[in-house]
């Protein structure tokens, strides 16, 4: 009887019949969902950008207005915190409170410096009477551009957040699953600044 | 009694830290992945900077270079794989990429086609005279 039992163990159960998959891989998925989501109000201002981009009225072009050695570096802050988040996910996966704070100490920095970098932009094009009421084509390049900065923002704020969380009740389940969430979030709104640094700055004509 | 004893498997499995093995895979993915970022990010910049590449083809390389990036940081970063416990992330993502392609494009093929047939200020004149 017992032997029977054994061999029953090692018989791989197939997926659909392995019941109710853990906590965590549900709310991954269930997070995941609004990612996506999330990716597709981004596609329709891709969408109104590439419709406008060519309607200046008149005002100044994307080339004029665009400088491509700020946008690299911006593009840098990203991908090395995208990384920088990776690593805090590492340690969470080790248990290392210290580790995670350097991670997220790490990326933090690298967010706020992109933030820093596209505000001086944001500012610089206003000062020279480019702000978004010049021309459709301005319009659009805020609401994308300026909507992905405020994606990056709240993502520096629940960085935050769980940087508190883990440090005041430690490594709980339910902590754990926000922070794999976050680490999502982070690494999807750098997909997006490769659609945006691809299309708006690199595409500019 | 061996369900509930299977679903604190489930809930422990997150409480217990992953070994040194686990780790060193996690570093070197998320290396690689970064790696290859900066590899197709600079290659993106160099394109779209240099003259050697022929103009017409520009956006295409700078596209294909774009997805290709979007590739690396699904598969090294945000780890979704083609095996057995992703094809749920897999069937959602294809959803996803189908709407956003039917948005974008779709904008951009009725927006044209309606810019292309708009009277212009020149020919509202004429209609008028």
């Amino acid at each position: 009887m017992s032997a029977a039992t054994t061999v029953i163990a090692e018989v791989e159960i197939p997926i659909s019949e392995r019941g109710p998959s853990p906590r965590q891989v549900i709310v991954g998925y269930g997070f995941w969902l609004f990612l996506l989501s999330d990716i597709i109000i981004f596609s329709a201002l891709f969408a109104a950008y590439a419709v406008l981009s060519g309607r200046t009225a008149g005002g100044p072009t994307g080339v004029q207005l665009f400088h491509r050695d700020n946008v690299l570096v911006e593009t840098a802050c990203l991908l090395l915190s995208s990384f920088s988040c990776a690593m805090m996910s590492l340690a969470m996966d080790l248990r290392r409170k210290a580790w995670m704070a350097v991670g997220a100490a790490l990326t933090f920095v690298l967010g706020a410096g992109f933030l820093w970098l596209e505000l001086t932009e944001f500012a610089g094009m206003a000062a020279h009477g480019a702000g978004p009421d010049r021309s459709a084509f301005l319009s659009a390049f805020f609401a994308l551009v300026g909507m992905h900065g405020l994606h990056v923002s709240i993502g520096l704020c629940w960085l935050v957040s769980m940087v508190a969380q883990v440090f005041t009740l430690g490594w709980r389940p339910m902590v754990m699953r926000r922070l794999a969430c976050f680490s999502l979030f982070w690494h999807a709104l750098d997909i997006v600044w490769i659609g945006v640094f691809t299309i708006v700055y690199l595409g500019a004509h | 009694m061996a369900e509930t004893d299977a679903q604190h498997a489930q809930e422990n499995d997150l409480e217990t830290p992953g070994d040194a093995a686990d780790w060193k895979s996690g570093l070197v993915k998320s290396l690689m992945g970064l790696a290859a970022s900066i590899v197709l990010t600079l290659a993106s910049f160099w394109a779209a900077g240099t003259h050697s590449v022929w103009g017409p083809g520009l956006p295409v390389l700078l596209a294909a270079l774009a997805i290709a990036q979007m590739g690396v940081h699904l598969v090294f970063f945000l780890h979704v794989s083609s095996g057995p416990e992703g094809t749920n992330t897999i069937l959602a993502l294809a959803f996803g990429v189908f709407v956003v392609a039917l948005v974008v494009f779709g904008s951009l093929i009725i927006m044209a086609n309606l810019d292309a047939g708009m009277v212009g200020m020149d020919g509202l004149m004429r209609m008028q005279r």
